[in-house]
């Protein structure tokens, strides 16, 4: 039989030798490898304290962008919705009223945009499928609850703040490849 | 002995009885430490600074627990049996020379309560009542798995002090004293018994191991096949008598292999260092106990490093393995004495 890994030891039934047999040697060299283990850097992450450092591309809370003059991109199209595998994202669009242009930046927009957390997989295909570069995946946690309705997130716990000091960071996770995959020409209706 | 004595012994008395239940309390912080350490993670960190207060937090917590006595248990004999486990272990302190000879206005005081000169017999004696307290409480408490975790710990201990005690007749032909004072006094310097009884000591610790239900050998309370063993039934402080009575015979074991085998509170070069009585005395005593903390600490690096014993494994080792080995150990002894005596 092949072996799947380089690791495996072929295992023989002969006769202990006497060293083998009083097992002491054995136990010494067991106590060097705990004592090795005591002095070894420890693992443990003092959670309240210190955080474990996410990945760059982390895809955690979604956050809904808005675009330089504080308007929202989102157009309620639907397609990340389409995309979603796991169904957890509906909405309800509605047309922009006159005087309304500073909150939204085209003539429809999302009302009602609510995210099930509960359903959702974070696979991130809604941030791939959006064409107006609104929805991205953040860093940030959905954090726990005793209630399952607290899951369903609206668009007040989605949509990224105006003031521009508290908008959420997403350059992390436009790693080089997306961008040059993003100025293709072919895509340019992104923008 | 005169009142001054009977005074000093009994605070002496109380100093120990003090020290021994510190030090246990502080060995299963101790205990988390190592066992943390060796898996590469922090352990209890949370109860004061490097978690020092969690053996309090530990305390507190099992005193504010429910205390719960089956309906179909022995209740007399239910609370007896954590009872004389803790009793037991706290009292086999009382003959172990903690120190030399303390000066005080011209009254000599030793650091040892009852210096018997039946020391060993009398720490024997004690051990193998603890075992009593395991007993009972398994029996009492009418429950399967605490009795198999009973008998189990019956068996484990009345095979394995067989070992132990004929461990100890060949380090006795070598003292040719049982008072564990003069067996101390004999170790002056660097004459510690371990070079004279190595396969003698290699049984006893193996044997104390075993005595005080630890890894490798801790299979009365072993979770994975007898939920808790002995005290699957117990709660609150009954519970933690029992794991406490374990910590405290930890420290007791510690003390009594150090004086048999380590040259108790004997340091070597102290007699170069040239310092007064009590001074010498009182550095002897920590001295000793480095060596106890060690041996606590050797016990817990066992713990950590060797899977349990199956069951057949455990009376295979200590009928067919330690048993001969001892009698072997006997003989050996007895007959390089018999000769190096005659020329």
């Amino acid at each position: 039989m092949q072996a799947l890994t380089n690791r495996s030891k072929m295992v023989s039934d002969k006769k202990m030798t006497f060293l083998e047999w009083i097992y002491l040697p054995a136990i010494v060299k067991g106590m060097f490898i705990t004592i090795k283990h005591f002095f070894r850097k420890k693992t443990t992450i003092n959670y309240p304290e210190e955080t474990r450092e996410f990945s760059k591309v982390y895809r955690g809370l979604h956050v809904l962008k808005r675009d330089d003059q504080g308007r929202e991109r989102c157009t309620a199209c639907g397609l990340c919705a389409v995309a979603c595998p796991a169904e957890a994202i509906t909405m309800v669009a509605a047309e922009r009223k006159p005087g309304e242009e500073h909150l939204y930046r085209e003539e429809k927009y999302a009302e009602v945009y609510e995210i099930n957390m509960l359903r959702c997989i974070f696979c991130g295909d809604c941030e791939e499928a959006c064409p107006k570069e609104a929805i991205f995946l953040t860093d940030r946690l959905v954090p726990s609850d005793y209630e399952r309705l607290p899951f369903i997130y609206g668009k007040d716990m989605l949509v990224e703040p105006i003031d521009t000091a508290l908008r959420v960071d997403v350059s992390a996770r436009q790693t080089e490849n997306l961008l040059k995959f993003k100025q293709n020409k072919q895509f340019a209706h992104n923008r | 002995m005169d009142w001054t004595m009977y005074i000093y012994k009994t605070i002496f008395l109380f100093i120990i009885l003090l020290v021994t239940l510190l030090v246990a309390m502080y060995s299963t912080y101790g205990e988390r430490k190592v066992a943390a350490f060796m898996q590469d993670r922090l352990g209890p960190n949370r109860a004061g600074i490097f978690g020092l207060l969690q053996p309090i937090a530990d305390g507190i917590k099992m005193f504010m627990k429910e205390e719960i006595i089956p309906l179909s248990a022995n209740k007399k004999m239910f609370i007896l049996g954590p009872s004389i486990a803790m009793t037991t272990a706290l009292l086999t302190g009382v003959v172990i020379p903690w120190g030399g000879t303390l000066t005080i206005f011209g009254h000599e005081f030793p650091m040892q309560i009852a210096d018997l000169n039946i020391g060993i017999l009398y720490v024997f004696a004690m051990v193998s009542i603890g075992v009593y307290g395991i007993m009972l409480g398994g029996w009492a408490s009418n429950n399967k798995y605490a009795l198999l975790g009973s008998i189990r710990a019956a068996s484990q201990m009345i095979s394995y002090e067989l070992a132990m005690g004929m461990s100890i007749i060949a380090l006795i032909v070598t003292t040719g004293t049982l008072s564990l004072h003069e067996i101390v006094d004999q170790q002056q310097g660097m004459h510690w018994n371990i070079f004279y009884q190595p396969l003698g000591f290699l049984i006893f610790i193996i044997c104390a191991f075993a005595e005080t239900n630890r890894a490798p050998f801790d299979l009365p309370e072993c979770e994975t096949e007898l939920i808790g063993g002995y005290h699957t039934e117990y709660s609150s402080m009954k519970l933690g008598f029992y794991l406490f009575a374990e910590y405290v015979n930890m420290f007791i074991s510690s003390a009594v292999i150090v004086t048999l085998y380590f040259g108790g509170y004997h340091m070597p070069f102290i007699d170069h260092l040239g310092l007064s009585g009590n001074v010498a005395t009182l550095l002897g005593t920590f001295f000793f106990f480095i060596k106890v903390f060690f041996m606590i600490f050797l016990f817990m690096w066992v713990r950590w490093t060797l899977p349990r014993f199956r069951y057949d494994q455990l009376m295979n080792l200590g009928w067919k393995g330690l048993m001969p080995l001892a009698i072997f150990n006997i003989l050996a002894t007895g007959v390089f004495y018999y000769f190096t005596e005659l020329t």
